[in-house]
C-alpha cells in the first residue's frame, strides 16, 4: 500500500480522535490534565509489555494505559481535595512521578524490547506502513486498526453522550441535580483520553498528542462561540495540520508528527491574530476605534463651551494629543458629522452640539 | 422551630440534625429546619453563615457529616424531579460555545432522561420560560454577550423549565439590575400564586421584608425560623449579626 497514504491517514484518524475529546477538554479547563495523562500512562504500557512479554501489545497497552490514566486523575484530584496543595502543583507532582517510574522501568527491563524512550517521546508515524494486520486476506497497517477503533469509539462516546457531555461541562452541579453522574462521564472522558494517547503514542508520541488534543480545539475556540462548530472546526484544523504538515515534513525532511503539531500551532497563531470576534486583530482594531468615538466626542464637548471657532493648536495643547492624533479625531468627528473645519479653526455643527449635551457613552 | 403543624402533606423540605464539616471546622451545626409549603422563604445572615452551603448540602452538593434531608417526605433521590436550583451565577463559565435558549433547555434534560435529545417541544417550552423574564429577544444570543442580569434571568428561566415544586435560588438579587430585580420578583409571586415553595439565599436586610413571607436566620445554627413579622425582631438579628449591629442601624421601618 501506498505509504504517503498510510501515514496521512493515520495522521488524520489521530487528529480526528483527539480533536473530538480535546473540545472537552478545554472548555472543562483540563488542557494540563490531558498532558499529565499523556505522561503518565508510561508505567501502564510497561507493565502491559511485561505482563504479555510481546513485542507490541495492542489491547493489554491500550487497558494498562487507561488504568494509568484515571490513576493519574485520582491522585490529582485527591492530593487537590486535602488542601495542602493546589491543583497546578498537584499535576505537577502526580505525573512526572508516574512517567520518572516508567523510565526506569524502560531503562532497567527492557533495553532488548522493542520500545525505546525516543519512540515513547516522540513517536515515529513514518514506520506506521511497515506495521500491517491481516483482515480479512487484505494487509492493514495496524495503525489504521487502532486509531480508526479509537476514533469511532470517541465518536461513539461524543455523539451517545453528546447532551449529559455539554451539560456536566457547563453545569456539574446541575447535571449532579438531574442525575446525569457527571463524576463518571468526567472519569470515562479521563479514560477515553488516556487509551487515546497510548494508541497515538507510537504514531505522534508521549509529548506531541497534547498538540494534537489541545491546540485544535483551542483554535476553534477562538473561531466560534457555538459548540458543535467548535467540534467541527476543531476537527478541520487536525486534518490540515495533518494534511499540511505531512506536505511540509517531506519537502523539508523533517520530523513529521513534530511537523504536524507545529503546522497546528501556525494554525492557533493566525486564529489568535486574524479570529473575527476573538482575534487579536479585530480586538486592537474595536479598541482605538472606541478610543478615537470617545475622543471626539471629548473634542466635540470642549468646543461646545466656546463660541468661536478654536484653532487647532489651542486644541492640541488643550487635550495634550499629538498633531497625528487630533488628526485621525477630527476626521472621525468630521465623519460622524459633529464637527466642521473652517479657516479660524474647528467648530462643532448642530449634530455635535447636541451630542456634546447627549451621554458620552453611546447606547448599546 | 417552626410554629406550623401541617395536617395534609409532608413538608416540602425538613432537614434533621445537619451538620457540615470543612477541613475540620463545622461551617453548619446541628441544623433543624422545616420549610412551609407555599411559602416565599428567605436565608439571611452574615458573610459566611453558611447560607449557600446549607442549600448545597440539603442538594447533596457538599458531603454532609450528619444528618438527614427529606423533601415532600421523601430521599432527594426520589423527589430529585420535584426540585429546581438556581446555583450563584459565577458558578459557571459563561464563555461556554452556547446559546440562551440552549442553557434554558438544559432544565428539561431531567424529563427527557438519559440519550433522548431536545425537539421542537423543549424549545416552545423553554422559549415560554425566557418570555416569563422577559428575555425572549435574547434567545438565540450566546450567553457570553450577556450581561450579569441577564445571565440571572436565563438561570431564573432554566429553573422554570424545570417545572419544580420547590426551588432553591442562591443570592438571585446579588449585583443584578433594577429590570432584573423586577423579573425575579414577579416570577417569586408567579411561583407562589402556583402554589409552589422557594427558598432563597438574601443579603439584603433592607429588601427581605417586602420580598419574603417566610424568614430563616442563619449563622452556622439556625437561630430562627418562622413567619416573617414573628421572626424579623432586632433580638433575632442581634442573635445572628451579633452585638455590634445596634438597633439604630437594623431597617426596622416599615417596607414599600
Amino acid at each position: 500500500m501506498n505509504a504517503d497514504l498510510v501515514i496521512i491517514v493515520t495522521a488524520i484518524l489521530v487528529s480526528a480522535a483527539s480533536a473530538l475529546l480535546g473540545t472537552f477538554l478545554v472548555l472543562r479547563r483540563m488542557a494540563l490534565l490531558s498532558d499529565a495523562i499523556a505522561h503518565a500512562v508510561l508505567p501502564g504500557i510497561v507493565l502491559a509489555y511485561w505482563l504479555t512479554g510481546g513485542e507490541r501489545a495492542s489491547l493489554p497497552a491500550l487497558l494498562g494505559a487507561s488504568a494509568a490514566g484515571l490513576l493519574t486523575v485520582s491522585l490529582v484530584e485527591w492530593l487537590s481535595r486535602t488542601g495542602k496543595v493546589k491543583n497546578d502543583a498537584a499535576i505537577g507532582i502526580v505525573f512526572p512521578a508516574l512517567f520518572s517510574l516508567g523510565v526506569l522501568a524502560v531503562s532497567l527491563y527492557f533495553r532488548n524490547v522493542h520500545l525505546d524512550m525516543d519512540a515513547v517521546l516522540y513517536g515515529e508515524i513514518a514506520y506506521a506502513p511497515f506495521n500491517t494486520h491481516p483482515v480479512g486476506g487484505l494487509e492493514v497497517p495496524e495503525s489504521w486498526l487502532v486509531m480508526g477503533s479509537l476514533f469511532l469509539l470517541n465518536l461513539g462516546f461524543v455523539l451517545l453522550f453528546y447532551k449529559e457531555l455539554k451539560l456536566a461541562t457547563f453545569d456539574a452541579g446541575l447535571a449532579a441535580a438531574l442525575g446525569f453522574a457527571p463524576g463518571a462521564l468526567h472519569y470515562a472522558l479521563m479514560a477515553l483520553v488516556s487509551i487515546t494517547s497510548v494508541g497515538a503514542f507510537q504514531s505522534v508520541g508521549a509529548i506531541l498528542i497534547v498538540a494534537f488534543l489541545i491546540v485544535p480545539p483551542a483554535t476553534a475556540f477562538l473561531l466560534t462561540r457555538r459548540l458543535p462548530v467548535m467540534i467541527g472546526l476543531a476537527l478541520g484544523v487536525g486534518v490540515v495540520s495533518s494534511l499540511v504538515g505531512y506536505g511540509l515534513a517531506i519537502w523539508l525532511d523533517a520530523s513529521i508528527a513534530g511537523m504536524m503539531a507545529t503546522v497546528a500551532g501556525l494554525c492557533f497563531a493566525l486564529a489568535f491574530l486574524f479570529a473575527p470576534q476573538e482575534g487579536y486583530l479585530s480586538r486592537w482594531l474595536r479598541r482605538k476605534r472606541e478610543r478615537l468615538e470617545v475622543a471626539a466626542r471629548l473634542l466635540v464637548a470642549h468646543l461646545a463651551h466656546h463660541d468661536r471657532a478654536v484653532p487647532e493648536p489651542e486644541a492640541l495643547e488643550e487635550f495634550g494629543w499629538n498633531p497625528r492624533f487630533l488628526q485621525q479625531v477630527k476626521d472621525r468627528a468630521v465623519q460622524q458629522g459633529w464637527l466642521e473645519v473652517v479657516a479660524e479653526g474647528l467648530r462643532p455643527t448642530p449634530a455635535g452640539l447636541a451630542i456634546s449635551r447627549g451621554r458620552l457613552v453611546p447606547e448599546g | 422551630m417552626t410554629a406550623h403543624s401541617t395536617t395534609d402533606a409532608q413538608p416540602p423540605l425538613s432537614v434533621r440534625d445537619l451538620t457540615v464539616v470543612y477541613h475540620e471546622k463545622p461551617v453548619l451545626w446541628d441544623i433543624d429546619w422545616e420549610v412551609p409549603a407555599g411559602r416565599l422563604c428567605a436565608i439571611v445572615g452574615p458573610n459566611g453563615a453558611g447560607k449557600s452551603t446549607l442549600l448545597k448540602a440539603v442538594l447533596g452538593l457538599l458531603p454532609r457529616a450528619s444528618g438527614q434531608v427529606w423533601f415532600f417526605g421523601k430521599t432527594l433521590a426520589q423527589a430529585r424531579a420535584r426540585i429546581a436550583y438556581v446555583p450563584q451565577r459565577g458558578t459557571v463559565d459563561w464563555d461556554f460555545p452556547t446559546s440562551v435558549l440552549d442553557v434554558v433547555m438544559m432544565g428539561l434534560y431531567g424529563r427527557l432522561g438519559w440519550f433522548k435529545r431536545p425537539g421542537a417541544p423543549e424549545r416552545e417550552a423553554a422559549l415560554r420560560c425566557l418570555e416569563q423574564v422577559s428575555m425572549q429577544a435574547l434567545a438565540h444570543r450566546q450567553i457570553a454577550q450577556l450581561s450579569g442580569g441577564q445571565q440571572q434571568r436565563v438561570f431564573l428561566a432554566r429553573a422554570l423549565a424545570q417545572n419544580a415544586d420547590l426551588y432553591f435560588m442562591d443570592e438571585p438579587f446579588a449585583g443584578v439590575d433594577a429590570v432584573t430585580e423586577e423579573a425575579i420578583l414577579r416570577v417569586l409571586h408567579q411561583l407562589k400564586q402556583q402554589g409552589k415553595t422557594v427558598v432563597v439565599v438574601h443579603h439584603d436586610l433592607e429588601t427581605v421584608r417586602a420580598y419574603f413571607d417566610h424568614l430563616t436566620l442563619l449563622n452556622v445554627q439556625v437561630i430562627a425560623s418562622g413567619p416573617m413579622e414573628a421572626t424579623f425582631t432586632p433580638e433575632n438579628l442581634k442573635r445572628t449579626y451579633g452585638e455590634r449591629m445596634t438597633g439604630a442601624s437594623l431597617p426596622m421601618a416599615p417596607s414599600g
